[in-house]
């Protein structure tokens, strides 16, 4: 059995605003029968741009019904731009959460309601934008990726809570993994924000804590830090170490490199002679 | 809220005469079977006891009884025992629509190289008697295939496959975890190798199953252990609960005549006055050839998971083949396997009885599904009222 939140019963057991709106100017349908849920978004934009009314017709479980009863309150009295805002997620956590299985239900509010505004700007609507991916139930490219991006998925199970794709015959299981890589690897590198001076020297401290000293005590050495200036750590050798002359090289690279990969990159180590 | 259980053939309620007989073994009379004193010998005894009534259930000597865990068990025992003794046979037999104790069981063996045949059904759930015969081969090592469907209650003919399989000496084994209790079973006339029935089914507790292998059948143990069961099933006994199995055993045959009169009355009446009254609903698996207490129930253009939550708001528990029940995103394997559309595999409902149910309560489900089903289809974009009444049973 499915853990549904309160919300999610509620508008299960008492769905708001079900039926269709007449003389609507926004209609979504998305999905279909055969792939088990199915929604018709019908609204109507008022000549100030705000949605005056909003309506729903869903095949499908019951947080698909939840879901599209949840979008179409959440509409009511938004502009046309603040509509165009709302994503799964805000549908998701305005009925305070969907089990990771359901997520669906959800990206297909969002689904119905991007068609819907389409429709309303006068925007050609696409049939379809991409390849399909998952024959089972037609998910395309365009949309695993769009999942993706807006979800931060990173595995296939993820992706077919999200849109379904690769719940059925499992065939194009690769073919996902190998879109989730390619949207992986265009992520740009986090761009660490530039530190204060003691906010460096505190990483330092943490890191050599945390990360070096444990490694160096493990065969009887030891580090001490000595001073930052700029980028040049000076630090000490105590223990084995000191007097471990092989050690050198093996010393410096460790620490430089710990500090350069967890603290900052320009980070130079100096050892200063006791 | 009353609760109005409907989901036998998921599981059933302990009978009260079935605790009453295990209260004992938990309270009073713990030792261990096994042991040389009095105080353990007379639990032993008990067990040959309950040994001999689930043998009687079945019309099977008591030694050819197995004490099991479940009936997932018995299952696997049962086939990976074929491929361990028959050596030098890499060929399973079995069919789409089986429990997945043995489906997946039969897809984890496929993946390891053996060579699997899921024989098909047609669209009553009906097996393919024909392919079934060309499917025997030299290096078939196993065929094993359910007595009854779980989902539709659907009855295969195993005595006539059985005997197939026989003549080509092929081990057969069957899944009888839904038609033990429900329908006369004989293994004195009959030449099914191998069977597999489970005690939740059938009013004793959750944790127990019986292997029924017939004497003279090559067996190699599944769980290897101590000298229980003759060396056949390692562990020590569920003492408490296999003295309830066979209890329970005993109150199925005297109950027999009930489940396949009063029962099949009630699931007649339930069946068809829900068929009358809501339109654009259909029977899956034939009608005939089935389980007095099953009836499996599509109900066009609506969800399963929405009628069970709706039916769960009056006490009402009941199953559905649909995608959003099953776990995954695909409907039963069974209604798929009979080629029923999509749009009809995920509305549908498996209503299943038990000689606890009353009339009353009946009366009661046919009064509300029709409203249910009504309330979801005024919310479905597919409903079109006027359009589709004709389109039933089409």
């Amino acid at each position: 059995m499915w853990e549904y939140t309160d919300k999610v019963k509620e508008h299960f057991l008492n769905p708001q605003n079900a039926g269709e709106v007449e003389g609507a100017n926004a209609v979504g349908e998305v999905g279909s029968m055969a792939c088990g849920d199915a929604l018709k978004l019908s609204l109507r934009v008022d000549e100030n741009g705000k949605v005056a009314d909003a309506k729903f017709k869903t095949f499908g479980c019951a947080s698909a019904i939840a879901s599209a009863s949840a979008l179409t309150e959440m509409l009511k009295g938004k502009t046309v731009e603040e509509a165009d805002k709302i994503t799964n997620q805000d549908i998701a956590d305005f009925l305070g959460g969907l089990p990771k299985e359901k997520m669906h239900c959800s990206v297909l509010g969002r689904q119905a309601l991007e068609q819907a505004l389409a429709q309303y700007k006068g925007e050609h609507v696409k049939e379809q934008e991409g390849e399909i991916v998952c024959e089972c139930f037609g998910v395309t490219d365009q949309e695993i990726e769009k999942a993706i991006r807006e979800n931060d998925l990173s595995t296939v199970e993820e992706v077919t809570n999200y849109t379904k794709a690769g719940g059925g015959c499992e065939n194009c299981h690769d073919n996902i993994r190998e879109i989730i890589a390619m949207v992986r690897a265009e992520e740009k590198p986090v761009v660490k924000p530039k530190l204060t001076n003691i906010q460096k020297i505190r990483m330092i401290e943490e890191t050599i804590e945390r990360e070096i000293r444990p490694s160096l005590k493990h065969d009887g050495g030891d580090i001490e830090l000595i001073d930052v200036i700029g980028n040049r750590v000076l630090v000490a050798k105590r223990g084995t170490c000191a007097v471990c002359q092989a050690s050198e090289q093996t010393f410096k690279n460790l620490v430089e490199s710990k500090l350069q990969e967890l603290v900052s990159p320009e980070l130079v180590v100096e050892e200063v002679p006791q | 809220m009353t609760t109005i259980y409907l989901d036998n053939n998921a599981t059933t309620q302990v009978a009260p005469e079935v605790l009453e007989a295990m209260l004992p073994y938990y309270r009073d009379f713990y030792g261990n079977p096994s042991s040389a004193y009095t105080f353990g010998g007379q639990v032993g005894r008990k067990i040959q006891e309950a040994r001999a009534q689930v043998a009687t259930l079945i019309g099977a000597m008591p030694e050819e009884i197995i004490f099991t865990s479940c009936g997932s068990e018995s299952d696997n025992t049962a086939i990976m025992s074929a491929l361990s003794t028959e050596t030098g046979k890499a060929h399973i037999v079995t069919s789409r629509v089986e429990h997945p104790a043995v489906k997946v069981l039969g897809t984890h063996l496929s993946d390891k190289g053996y060579r699997l045949t899921e024989i098909p059904v047609n669209r009553e759930g009906q097996l393919d008697m024909d392919r079934y015969k060309e499917s025997l081969t030299r290096d078939t090592a196993i065929v094993s295939l359910m007595w009854a469907n779980n989902e539709t209650g659907v009855i295969f003919p195993v005595e006539e496959a059985a005997q197939m399989a026989r003549d080509r000496g092929i081990i057969f084994h069957t899944d009888a975890v839904q038609a033990a209790g429900k329908i006369p079973i004989d293994m004195k006339n009959s030449t099914i190798d191998m069977l597999s029935l489970s005690g939740h089914k059938i009013h004793a507790p959750k944790g127990t199953g019986v292997l029924y292998v017939r004497k003279g059948t090559r067996f190699s143990p599944f769980l290897i252990g101590g000298h229980q069961e003759k060396g056949r099933r390692g562990g020590t006994e569920n003492t408490a609960s296999i003295i309830g199995l066979g209890k329970a055993c005993e109150l199925a045959a005297l109950n027999m005549e009930e489940e396949n009169t009063r029962v099949k009355y009630l699931r007649d009446k339930l069946e068809k006055k829900i068929l009358d009254r809501v339109s654009n609903s259909r029977l899956n698996g034939e009608s005939l050839n089935r389980l007095p207490n099953t009836s499996n129930i599509s109900f066009e253009f609506v969800e399963g998971e929405a009628i069970l939550l709706l039916m769960d708001e009056f006490g009402i528990c009941a199953s559905s083949g649909s995608a959003c029940t099953s776990g995954s995103l695909q409907p039963s394997h069974v209604l798929r396997a009979m080629g029923v559309p999509f749009t009809m595999a995920h509305g549908s409902i498996r209503f299943s009885m038990s000689i606890y149910n009353t009339e009353e309560e009946i009366d009661f489900v046919i009064d509300k599904i029709p409203s249910i089903i009504e309330k979801l289809r005024n919310l479905s974009p597919y409903w079109k009222p006027d359009e589709q009444v004709c389109a039933t049973n089409a």
